[in-house]
């Protein structure tokens, strides 16, 4: 058979993922991606291919997930995990200044925005309030440059999510963008979906078509292990060139196509969006918050593993001997008593008020804020829920209950 | 490097003023000669004591005056008490000015009400000065304003000031009377019927608790103000200012840039949602 060739992608072996690392590192990447740790794939800095989650799976479903070992040996075999690319584009605790006492007022000595993020924070500690100063971080006077390994299309929407909240307004986040525009993206198209994912209904996946640097398929037959990719911009043109790499073939191509297109028709969940933000609108006062508020731990969970949400706190600490302060920066969650304190109390003191606000957010006022929804349909708020509270689930419970509801068939089931 | 918006400039107390047993007003000039600060009626800074923390607070000075800036705060708790504490010559971190403003050059041609309830006297506080500094460019201008007692009373010789001046209507009244209080006992909403001003010719500037806002809005609504020509100034928990700490939400808004001044007609519906 002769084989029709394209230029539009490429092909590497298996065995050359190595050299990706390497092509990496040797830019002066400090190379992040899935590994497997406590029983979960999360995102950690990497040393070698071997560090990927070869031969694992997971299994998630409303409140759960699971590891699985796969029959193959691939490197993407899996979905998502509790961590996303946001904790280090948008670290969860960060130092934004000290500031020393002076006779009559006090200085700025150090504004270390540039500062590394610690990407080991153990995923139980983000929410631990700074406990007074730790002068023991190092201060790098470079800013971190990460290489992403293994986004997938609905992390690379999230990502653009909060690009708008960092960098798209009146004022920017000097400490989002410089990791922002450093950081290198290897996007790998999802080869199958989990059972929380709704990114079809979303529009942001499970094919990747922006904001990556490289974007691979994983493609596994019996007797071959290879990487379709597509180039997004000339710094991965530059970094495949340093890969041993050819033009792919036309069915190639066809079969990384087919691979997505199998994904899309497997969705774990929908979400239908047609007029959500009027939906969710019109039902701020409807019965079904209150149900959901009598199951809700308000735990924080959902916004701490959702990779757009945004919210952080400010806190000003100083040590024991009162000359020496310290400001902190660290995620936050708009499912706290804090959150919305201001004198006489807090704003949404109810369960009830703090789901509404976090769901209508995601689908809703986000829309107004920023232009576009707030959720890219990753299924991390439905997995890792311990009381498995489903966003899709709670949509369709107002959207059925509206009079003249009529119900959407499409094709994703 | 670029400036970072959470990196507070150092002001110094070069005044403290005891207003009432819990509210002080503080001047503050740069310690490094930046020049002039320009404001607009109704924005805020973000102000940081040192090592305890940072809270959002209006700018209530004259904004003639772009030299000194001008904070005047009530004790509610951690950061206002320490605050309450400085002293002249110490120093204040300060981020901004923040947020939207009063629509005090879109008001010229009209009366305009004023109505403040408690500290709310604050933030209207420069779009009186503005006002006054170009008087003859408005119609009537009224002054409604409601204090707990007549001890909580703000800025009490400037008041006694604005009453002598026979192109500025100013009603006080008092939640609960004490001592010698001869005038007005009730919320301040019970002033705004009888208060003289056309309304369908008024732009009214509105400041106080969010009850008191909504009730006003309303009693102006019913004396025929029209639903843009209605401004209030909305509180939420504020971490940042500039939208990126999502902390002062309220529906669809961001306070911190969307606000604090609101049109009534963008938060009308918001206001009546509970625990928005
Ligand atoms: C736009 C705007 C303008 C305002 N203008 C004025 C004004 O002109 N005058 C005035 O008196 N008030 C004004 N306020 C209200 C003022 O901001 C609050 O009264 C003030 O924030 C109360 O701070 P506090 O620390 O004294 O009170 P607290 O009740 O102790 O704290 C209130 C909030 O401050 C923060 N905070 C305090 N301590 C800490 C801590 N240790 N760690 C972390 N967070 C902490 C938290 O967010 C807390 O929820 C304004 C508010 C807004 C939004
Ligand atoms: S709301 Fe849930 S499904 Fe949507 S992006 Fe966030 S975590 Fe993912
Ligand atoms: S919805 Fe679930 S994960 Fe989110 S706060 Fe409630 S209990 Fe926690
Ligand atoms: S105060 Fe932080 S977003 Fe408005």
């Amino acid at each position: 058979m002769t084989q029709a060739q394209t230029f539009e992608r490429f092909i590497f072996d298996r065995q050359y993922f190595l050299s990706l690392f390497e092509a990496l590192t040797r830019r002066g990447y400090c190379v992040v991606g899935p590994t497997v740790c406590d029983g979960a794939i999360v995102y950690q800095e990497l040393t070698s291919p071997d560090d990927l989650p070869i031969g694992w799976t997971d299994q998630q479903d409303g409140g759960t997930y699971r590891l699985k070992r796969r029959n193959d040996q691939a490197l993407f075999g899996y979905v998502v995990g509790p961590h996303s690319w946001k904790k280090f584009l948008f670290p969860p605790r960060i130092r934004l200044f000290r500031a020393r006492r002076t006779e009559r007022g006090f200085n700025i000595v150090l504004n270390d925005v540039a500062s590394p993020p610690a990407p080991d924070t153990p995923y139980s500690a983000l929410n631990d309030p700074p406990s007074g100063i730790s002068p023991s971080i190092p201060i790098h006077p470079t800013a971190p440059k990460f290489a992403f390994i293994g986004v997938r299309s609905c992390e690379l929407h999230a990502i653009a999510i909060q690009d708008k909240v960092f960098l798209g307004g009146a004022y920017v986040d000097p400490t989002y963008k410089v990791r922002r525009e450093n950081a290198f993206i290897v996007a790998v198209n999802c080869g199958q979906a989990g059972g929380t994912c709704f990114c079809a209904s979303m529009n942001t996946g499970p094919k990747a078509t922006v904001g990556f640097d490289l974007a691979l398929t994983e493609i596994l037959e019996p007797a071959r292990h290879y990487f379709v990719v597509e180039v997004g911009t000339d710094r991965g043109a530059a970094v495949l060139q340093d890969i041993p790499h050819r033009p792919a073939h036309i069915e190639e191509v066809q079969l990384a196509e087919e691979i997505v297109a199998r994904t899309a028709r497997q969705m774990g969940r929908q979400l239908d969006t047609t007029d959500i933000k009027e939906l969710l609108y019109r039902n701020y006062e409807h019965p079904r918050w209150d149900q959901v508020a009598a199951r809700c731990l308000t735990c924080a969970n959902c916004t701490m593993v959702c990779p757009t949400c945004f919210c952080s706190t400010v806190e000003d600490v100083t040590d024991l001997t009162g000359e020496h302060a310290e400001r902190w920066r660290t995620w936050d969650s708009c499912f706290t008593m804090d959150f919305s304190y201001i004198h006489g109390g807090s704003v949404r003191a109810s369960a009830k008020a703090r789901y509404r606000q976090w769901m209508t957010h995601k689908l809703a006022t986000w829309i107004d804020q920023f232009g576009t929804s707030g959720c890219v349909g990753c299924g991390r708020c439905i997995t890792w829920c311990p009381v498995a509270i489903d966003i899709t689930e709670e949509v369709r419970a107002i959207r059925a209950s509206e009079p003249n509801h009529k119900e959407k068939t499409d094709g994703n089931t | 490097m670029m400036s970072d918006p959470m990196i507070p400039r150092q002001y110094r107390i070069s005044r403290v003023r005891r207003e009432t047993a819990d509210t002080f007003t503080l001047e503050l000039t740069p310690v490094q000669d930046e020049g002039t600060f320009s404001f607009a009626p109704g924005q805020f800074n973000m102000l940081y004591v040192f090592g305890v923390g940072e809270i959002p607070i209006s700018i209530s000075g004259d904004p003639a005056n772009p030299r000194t800036v001008v904070h005047t705060t009530r004790v509610v708790g951690t950061v206002t008490r320490a605050m309450g504490t400085l002293k002249r010559g110490d120093v204040l971190g300060v981020r901004g000015p923040f947020g939207s403003h009063w629509p005090v050059e879109e008001a010229e041609g009209n009366d305009v009400v004023i109505v403040a309830g408690g500290i709310g006297l604050a933030p209207l506080r420069p779009a009186l000065f503005y006002i006054l500094s170009r008087r003859e460019k408005y119609g009537r201008v009224v002054l409604l304003y409601g204090a707990r007692t007549p001890e909580d009373i703000l800025y009490r010789r400037e008041l006694g000031r604005w009453r002598a001046q026979f192109d500025l209507d100013v009603y006080v009244t008092v939640d609960r009377a004490t001592g010698g209080w001869r005038g007005n006992v009730g919320v301040v909403t019970t002033l705004i019927p009888r208060a003289p001003f056309d309304p369908l010719n008024t732009v009214a500037m509105v400041c106080g608790p969010e009850v008191m806002m909504r009730f006003t809005a309303l009693e102006l609504r019913k004396r025929g103000v029209g639903a843009d020509n209605i401004f209030l100034s909305m509180e939420r928990n504020m971490k940042c200012a500039v939208g990126f700490c999502g902390h002062c939400q309220f529906g669809p808004t961001f306070v911190c840039k969307d606000g604090p001044v609101f049109p009534y007609r963008r938060v009308k519906d918001l206001l009546a949602i509970w625990e928005l």
